[in-house]
């Protein structure tokens, strides 16, 4: 049902190539994560699946069908949009019964619709009330239910947590993942925060300056990366870089062992963070430079104090020349 | 600027703030007190302020010697006219720069608003003589089309910056939800663009009301609008202050009414934008 | 699918505005330099003569011209100053807590939405008459003849009348920019050790220092073509005392009826306002980047 396919997709904007040449498969009910730094195309990749923008090159498949000259509302795709984009004139109520207006149906039925969603998603009491009388919470389900009343193929999400606070935030992800148990729809979804993209994939795509980095699980983007982005992007904090001759290696903060006593390597302390779950200790290790490591919540470093630090052999990424992982 | 407010400062303040304004109102003031005196008491010296006898004479007097309604209804003709006329050749312009826009988009916006800089005796002696010899002059038709076009540019103006406002990806969440182009324009468009189109509209209606070089040249009795019948108080025949307050006091009321809700447009209008 | 209509249909709809605006600026003008060489005059109109430059000749020859020329930029100059000053001022003033703040923004305000002639007359008679004005009275109370404003004093009484209105523009406009200022800004000066004046030279005015341009941009456009307060009160008079430009123009064509000439000083009106206008964006041109 959901399945979309791009073959060679590319998009240019004037003299700049935004995207050179995409090729992806995603499977119908995945739950897809576009994740990279800003600029690296992730939203207009989205843009053009949506059919908001047009495409350079290439063609895109949804459900089987060539959507590539089709326009946004043929492709039977609902979006939410990073500042959630509801008509600030209609009620909640109308807001998300607009897509179902559109599409001519009956008056009872959408009553009915619009109903459901808002009790699926907390809007009952909500529902005659103006966007600009609720919080962004509330904006964010609103704009969500207008989604899903279209029961789309897929549903297309643009950074949309990214106006919530922190709280909010985890809150947000988890309404969304469960959602996703829920109605086994296609979800892809723009963020450039990693912790998102692990959290919610089924699937991460990782973009880079309109280039595919890795596509893969969460688990397979941070145990196997395949190159030097994908290795430093994923995983927080990032993963600690030590150049040896032509290659790099990279071992994680939380791979390294912490002593008092002894230990391979050895450094003094310039910032200790203490979490309370955990330890990160930014060391300067002796040879070597500025590293990252993780230890229990108990111990005790401070800054100025000295430390020994081992990285799990088997835990250790080898990088070429080039970047790409050995 | 200081985190205590004393509620001392706050009143001196206020007493400085209220003369100053008391003293930059005041000739609006005395107007409306003098409309409501007698000739007698409307030039006494020393002059009267509240304690005179209140009459509504001159007002009556007004209209009966001299027609003011048909004054006052030229103004409203002319200056809805005017606008109304502006915003249908406005609104369509307005919408291709705004949601259309091309390199020269810019250009073009810079060089209307620059005709609004052409003084305006430039063109008097022309449109004067075209409209005396096609009996234009003082005709209503003739003034509305003339101050459609002096305001066209900052009409246009302003629905450009009103329509621009409307945040694009509305827009497309209406084409996302299924929306055609005729119905995104109905169902969302407009309504976001009404309240822009209303400002438009006020502040252009004022700006017709109170224009004053076309109306006083094009017009004589007929189609003569209320600036140019106050400025025929200009020579008096006799006693008239009193009368010639009631003419000015309705002849701006409707106007400082309609001014005090326009203050935010009239900073975008005639700005140009460049003061938010 | 991005852009709303192709590119053919956004033509079209500009098309009207466009045309009617491109009309309205060419065609007036071309018929005033047309006329600004021939002679035409309304009382004699049949002999329309070529005569290339000789009506700019007579125009810029005329004493007049040069009273006018004077008297305009007096007028602009004056009510600028007043009007700026006095708008940064009351923007100050009105951007401070007080009590009832909206009812004093009323008071400020209301002078800009005043008609011309009303205007103009109200101070003509009401204030300014030598006889029967406000002024006269207050002037007797403390034993002073009684100054014939409009008589004596043309100039300036047309100066005080227009910059009564538009001290409001000014400072409607200006108080908008200064609220515009976070007040952070001003916090982190006074953090910085920054009394009210260092505040108001280093912070306050640099950030008006947009508004305060187009104020100059947009009030000078206007008070070139001040008119409707002349023509109520003194005509101009005495002599080509409180004459300025557009004035002159006037006089020429409607009460002298000499078409020709007054063309003239038209296009020459049109040039001044042009050379006015680009020396303006020039110098305060960088303040305005959109």
């Amino acid at each position: 049902m959901g399945s979309i396919t791009l073959q060679k997709v590319s998009k240019v904007f004037g003299e700049a190539k935004v995207i050179p040449s995409i090729d992806l498969e995603i499977k119908d009910g995945e739950f897809v994560v576009f994740v990279g730094p800003s600029g690296c195309g992730k939203s207009t990749l989205l843009r053009l699946i949506a059919g908001l923008e047009d495409v350079s090159g290439g063609k895109i498949v949804i459900d089987g069908k060539d959507a590539t000259e089709s326009a946004p509302s043929e492709r039977r795709l609902a979006m939410v949009f990073q500042s959630y984009a509801l008509y600030p004139h209609m009620s909640v109520r109308s807001n998300i019964a607009f897509p179902l207006k559109m599409a001519g149906m009956a008056k009872p039925e959408i009553d009915k619709k619009v109903a459901d969603a808002a009790r699926v998603l907390n809007l009952t009491d909500y529902l005659d009330r103006k966007p600009r009388a609720l919080s962004g919470g509330q904006r964010q389900r609103v704009a969500i239910g207008r989604a899903i009343v279209r029961q789309p193929s897929a549903f297309l999400f643009d950074e949309p947590l990214s106006n919530l606070d922190a709280a909010l935030r985890v809150n947000m992800r988890l309404e969304i993942s469960e959602l996703h148990q829920q109605l086994k729809t296609t979800m892809i979804y723009v963020t450039h925060d990693q912790v998102e993209a692990m959290t919610m994939a089924d699937k991460i795509v990782v973009l880079n300056r309109g280039n595919i980095e890795q596509v893969g699980s969460p688990m397979e983007l941070y145990s196997k990366p395949r190159n030097l982005f994908v290795a430093g992007f994923i995983g927080s904090p990032k993963m600690n870089f030590v150049p040896q001759g032509s290659q790099t290696l990279g071992v994680r903060p939380e791979h390294i062992q912490l002593s008092m006593e002894s230990g391979e390597w050895k450094g003094k302390v310039v910032v200790a963070e203490h979490l309370g779950s955990d330890t990160f200790l930014h060391v300067n290790v002796e040879g070597i430079g500025q590293m990252t490591a993780r230890g229990d919540g108990s111990f005790p470093a401070k800054a100025g104090d000295t430390v020994y630090l081992t990285a799990d052999k088997a835990r250790i990424h080898r990088f070429n020349e080039q970047g790409l992982a050995i | 600027m200081a985190r205590r407010i004393t509620t001392q400062r706050k009143v001196i303040v206020t007493a400085v703030a209220w003369t100053i304004g008391i003293v930059l109102f005041f000739p609006i003031l005395w107007t409306f007190l003098t409309s409501f005196k007698s000739e007698a008491d409307a030039i006494a010296s020393p002059p009267q302020f509240l304690f005179f006898h209140w009459t509504t004479e001159n007002y009556l007097e007004v209209q009966s010697r001299s027609n003011y309604f048909s004054h006052f209804l030229n103004s409203v003709i002319i200056s809805f006219g005017s606008t109304l006329l502006g915003l249908i050749i406005a609104v369509p312009s307005a919408w291709a720069m705004a949601f259309s826009p091309t390199k020269r988009t810019k250009d073009v916006l810079m060089w209307m608003l620059s005709t609004k800089m052409m003084p305006a005796v430039g063109a008097l002696i022309p449109i004067y003589l075209l409209f005396r010899n096609t009996g234009l002059l003082d005709s209503r038709i003739g003034l509305v089309v003339v101050l459609m076009l002096i305001n066209l540019p900052i009409i246009i103006w302003m629905l450009y910056t009103y329509f621009k406002e409307i945040p694009g990806e509305i827009l497309e969440a209406a084409r996302m939800d299924g929306a055609s182009l005729s119905k995104e324009i109905i169902y969302v468009l407009t309504p976001m663009a009404v309240p822009g189109i209303a400002s438009t509209l006020l502040l252009n209606i004022i700006l017709s009301w109170n224009e004053a070089f076309w109306t006083l040249n094009l017009t004589a009795s007929k189609a003569a609008p209320l600036t140019t019948f106050i400025a025929s108080y200009s020579s008096p025949e006799g006693l008239f202050y009193a009368k010639l307050s009631a003419a000015s006091t309705m002849a701006i009321a409707p106007i400082l009414i309609l001014g005090w809700f326009s203050q935010k447009q009239l900073v975008r209008g005639l700005t140009f934008g460049a003061v938010k | 699918m991005a852009t709303l209509h192709t590119r053919s249909a956004a033509r079209m709809m500009m098309a009207p505005s466009v045309l009617l605006l491109f009309a309205w600026m060419i065609v007036p003008l071309v018929m005033t330099i047309y006329f600004s060489f021939i002679d035409y005059n309304l009382l004699m109109p049949s002999d329309n003569r070529f005569l290339g430059f000789l009506n700019y000749e007579f125009f810029l020859t005329d004493p007049a011209f040069f009273d006018a020329l004077i008297n305009t930029l007096v007028l602009v100059l004056s009510v600028l100053v007043i009007t700026i000053v006095g708008g940064i001022a009351l923007a100050l003033l009105l951007d401070q807590p007080m009590f009832g703040q909206g009812i004093v923004r009323i008071l400020v305000i209301a002078p800009f939405f005043i008609m011309p002639t009303v205007a103009a007359l109200v101070w003509k008679n009401m204030f300014m008459n030598p006889v029967n004005g406000l002024f006269a009275y207050i002037w007797r109370l403390f034993g002073a003849q009684p100054v014939d404003w409009l008589a004596n004093m043309p100039l300036f009484s047309i100066i005080l009348i227009v910059a009564w209105q538009w001290l409001p523009f000014a400072t409607l406009i200006l108080l908008t920019a200064l609220q515009s200022l976070s007040e952070e800004q001003k916090e982190a000066a006074e953090m910085d050790g920054a009394g009210f004046f260092s505040q108001f030279v280093y912070i306050i005015l640099p950030h008006m220092a947009r508004a305060i341009t187009v104020v100059i941009l947009i009030e000078t456009i206007f008070l070139l073509s001040v008119f409707a307060e002349i023509l109520v009160t003194t005509n101009g008079g005495p002599g080509t005392s409180s004459t300025n430009l557009t004035y002159l123009v006037y006089n020429r064509a409607l009460l002298q009826f000499d078409i020709g000439g007054a063309s003239a000083g038209g296009i020459i009106a049109v040039i001044l306002a042009n050379i006015v206008a680009i020396f303006l964006v020039r110098i305060v041109g960088k303040n305005l980047e959109t």
